[in-house]
């Protein structure tokens, strides 16, 4: 592209955005739209629900007591892997298989 | 710094605990609440809404900053990057008054987000003090430290609490925040009697009180544990303590906080209500400190 | 009651000094002894008492992992997310009291798990909510007027940088993460389609705003938050889309607030 058409594609894409801008987009006016960011991490000076669960199983630092439950929108997103090629399948199979028909 | 000269002090009213899902119903109907408390680190951002808020509800009510990271209780040093982001907030906001607790939160550079217990020593009286004057001359103003809720007891303990938070306030010239919840909730867990204890508290250092909801368990003896979990109504046996203080006290300004499960506007504001019916409602032979 | 209470723990060997270190080493791990010298109103060790701050510790921070990261918790489900935090607020408890800020370490923690190698995509899902959040927090900043854009001629433009708001943020990923997001918090949003994707976080008023850019578009606003000029942006975006036309993240850019200044040289 020469100089002369670069500058006026610019210059024709600057007006076109100028005028874009001066609407607001739908997301932009909606109001409160903070899909839960503004409740995020809040401090307070609260205790929790009781003396069980999450604080009194004990710690394995490996990571090994961890298991991977079939659960969540995951199930639902079927996308190939990107990073190898494959194709892979969103969903939990080996706890699929255990659960009742 | 916002021009807040209107509101040097807390009123002897009723205030509430601030959350953001209630800002707009605060602004249009707040009665009977006069005033609210924050707490100090949701408001340690650079901008955005939470600061947009506190700034018009500066513009309107009394506000207390409430710290709940400070550690003031931890054996290490205070952290300097968290004394100088309180500075900054209370210079700018120049609330009517700033509290922290009577707990420790941050061991060896981990914040652990609870107010974890310290033994009543000697030794703690003289690291916390020091902490205290350290925090008092960092935002130029005397605190109020609060009394925690206990659980346990630490053995090596050779103060009371009541004794030790006037001695600490004595030391340091801090005044103290009264939370009647936790003195119930300590009282029960720890079988002594509430009213002892407000009978033992430095009542002319309380600048103000504060009462919460709490959760019912055991130990496993099956005695009671309650947790101080400010996720119900304020329950009546902690009202009857509240007379009981107040009667002793005279008026103060009284918080309702409710931290989980927080309720529509309407719940808090009715609990305001009753904090505002047990302050009017003082038998007349009070003798009100000057 | 309190000498009385020292007097047993000292008859039960109990007085012990208790030190932080041993207090949360325990309070982290319910593997480890509660520190002796911790006792209940009869000066016996305090055993169950202590739960209550192990507890509050683990819920209250797993509480928080949940609301900061929303989506990641959708797509796993809440009993992945519960057993994930319990994982996570061991290996990186806060460094600072903030917690509007907990969680930066999640997106590399989540690499590391074995077992969500299959969900290549979750790392990528919660840095764009690490990004919102600091969208959200970010300074507030006073955009520059859009005429100032067009009254520049065309050479002066193009020679010009600019400064974008402090709230926005631009995220390239491998993954169509912004689709993934969207599907999450939107009713109805389409299902996400195998592509990569690039967001653009701006920040309009106080709620952060997240669109798709395509890779030039990406590129252009990389270049710029660089600090290259308008122009030499739009040779590093001509690398990737030939006929690049910068109408549609100027527009955006416009729209979300995100100038806030326009740099002459010279």
């Amino acid at each position: 592209m020469s100089k002369t058409a670069k500058s006026l594609a610019v210059a024709g894409a600057v007006a076109a955005a100028l005028t874009a801008a001066s609407t607001m987009p739908a997301a932009a006016g909606t109001k409160e739209k903070c899909y839960g960011v503004s409740l995020a991490g809040q401090n307070d000076c609260a205790a929790g629900p009781g003396t069980t669960c999450a604080g009194t199983s004990t710690v394995d630092y490996q990571g090994n007591a961890w298991t991977l439950v079939d659960a969540g929108t995951c199930a639902d997103i079927d996308l190939p892997d990107l990073a190898d090629g494959g194709h892979r399948n969103g969903s939990l199979e080996p706890i699929e298989r255990d659960l009742p028909a | 710094m916002l021009d807040t000269a209107a509101f040097k002090s807390l009123p002897n009213a009723p205030g509430v605990g601030y959350k953001a899902q209630h800002f707009a119903q605060i602004m249009e109907h707040p009665d009977p609440v006069q005033w609210l408390e924050v707490h100090a680190e949701n408001y340690m951002g650079d901008g955005g809404r939470p600061l947009a808020q506190l700034r018009h509800l500066a513009e309107r009510f009394a506000m207390s900053v409430h710290g709940v990271g400070l550690s003031i209780g931890g054996e290490g040093p205070l952290d300097l990057e968290h004394l100088a982001r309180l500075k900054h907030l209370v210079s700018w906001l120049n609330p009517a008054s700033f509290s922290e607790h009577l707990a420790w939160s941050t061991h060896d550079s981990h914040f652990y987000n609870d107010l974890l217990p310290l033994p009543y020593t000697k030794a703690t009286l003289g690291r916390i003090s020091d902490h205290i004057d350290q925090l008092q001359e960092a935002i130029g103003r005397p605190i109020l430290l609060e009394n925690p809720s206990s659980y346990l007891a630490f053995a090596e303990s050779t103060w009371s609490e009541p004794e030790f938070l006037a001695e600490i306030s004595n030391r340091t010239g801090c005044g103290l925040l009264l939370d009647v919840n936790n003195v119930f909730v300590s009282a029960t867990n720890l079988d002594f009697s509430p009213q002892g204890y407000i009978d033992a508290f430095a009542l002319e250092k309380v600048g103000e009180i504060h009462l919460g909801g709490h959760d019912e368990d055991q130990d496993e003896q099956g005695r009671p544990l309650l947790i101080d979990s400010h996720g119900h109504e304020v329950v009546d046996p902690v009202w009857a303590l509240l007379d009981y203080t107040l009667e002793r006290s005279g008026p103060k300004p009284v918080l309702i906080e409710w931290d989980n499960d927080v309720p529509e506007w309407p719940v808090l504001a009715a609990e305001a209500e009753r904090a505002a019916f047990a302050l009017d409602n003082l038998p007349q032979t009070v003798a009100v400190p000057a | 009651m309190t000498q009385s209470l020292l007097e047993k723990a000292q008859d039960d060997g109990l007085a012990t000094h208790v030190v932080q270190a041993d207090f949360t080493r325990a309070l982290m791990d319910a593997g480890q002894q509660v520190p002796a010298g911790l006792v209940d109103q009869n000066g016996v060790a305090a055993g169950r008492r202590f739960d209550v701050y192990r507890n509050n510790v683990a819920v209250s921070l797993t509480e928080a992992m949940h609301s900061a990261f929303p989506v990641v918790a959708k797509l796993l489900g809440k009993e992945n997310m519960d057993g994930l935090a319990g994982l996570f607020l061991r290996a990186h408890p806060p460094t600072t009291p903030l917690m509007m800020f907990y969680g930066a370490e999640f997106p590399a923690f989540l690499k590391g798990i074995a077992q969500l190698n299959h969900l290549g995509y979750l790392g990528d899902v919660a840095r764009l909510e690490l990004a919102l959040r600091h969208a959200y927090h970010a300074a507030d900043a006073t955009p520059i007027a859009a005429e100032a854009l067009g009254a520049l001629p065309t050479d002066a433009l193009l020679a010009a940088t600019v400064t974008l708001a402090p709230a926005v943020q631009l995220l390239r990923s491998s993954w169509p993460v912004h689709a993934i997001w969207r599907f999450n918090t939107d009713d109805g949003a389409a299902k996400p389609l195998g592509e990569a994707q690039a967001v653009l976080i701006t920040r309009p008023e106080f709620d952060p705003i997240p669109q798709v850019l395509s890779p030039a578009e990406a590129e252009w606003i990389q270049a710029l938050i660089e600090g290259l000029s308008i122009g030499e942006a739009l040779e590093r975006a001509g690398a990737i889309e030939a006929d690049f036309d910068l109408g549609n993240p100027l527009t955006l850019l416009l729209q979300g607030g995100a100038l806030t200044g326009l740099n002459q040289k010279g």
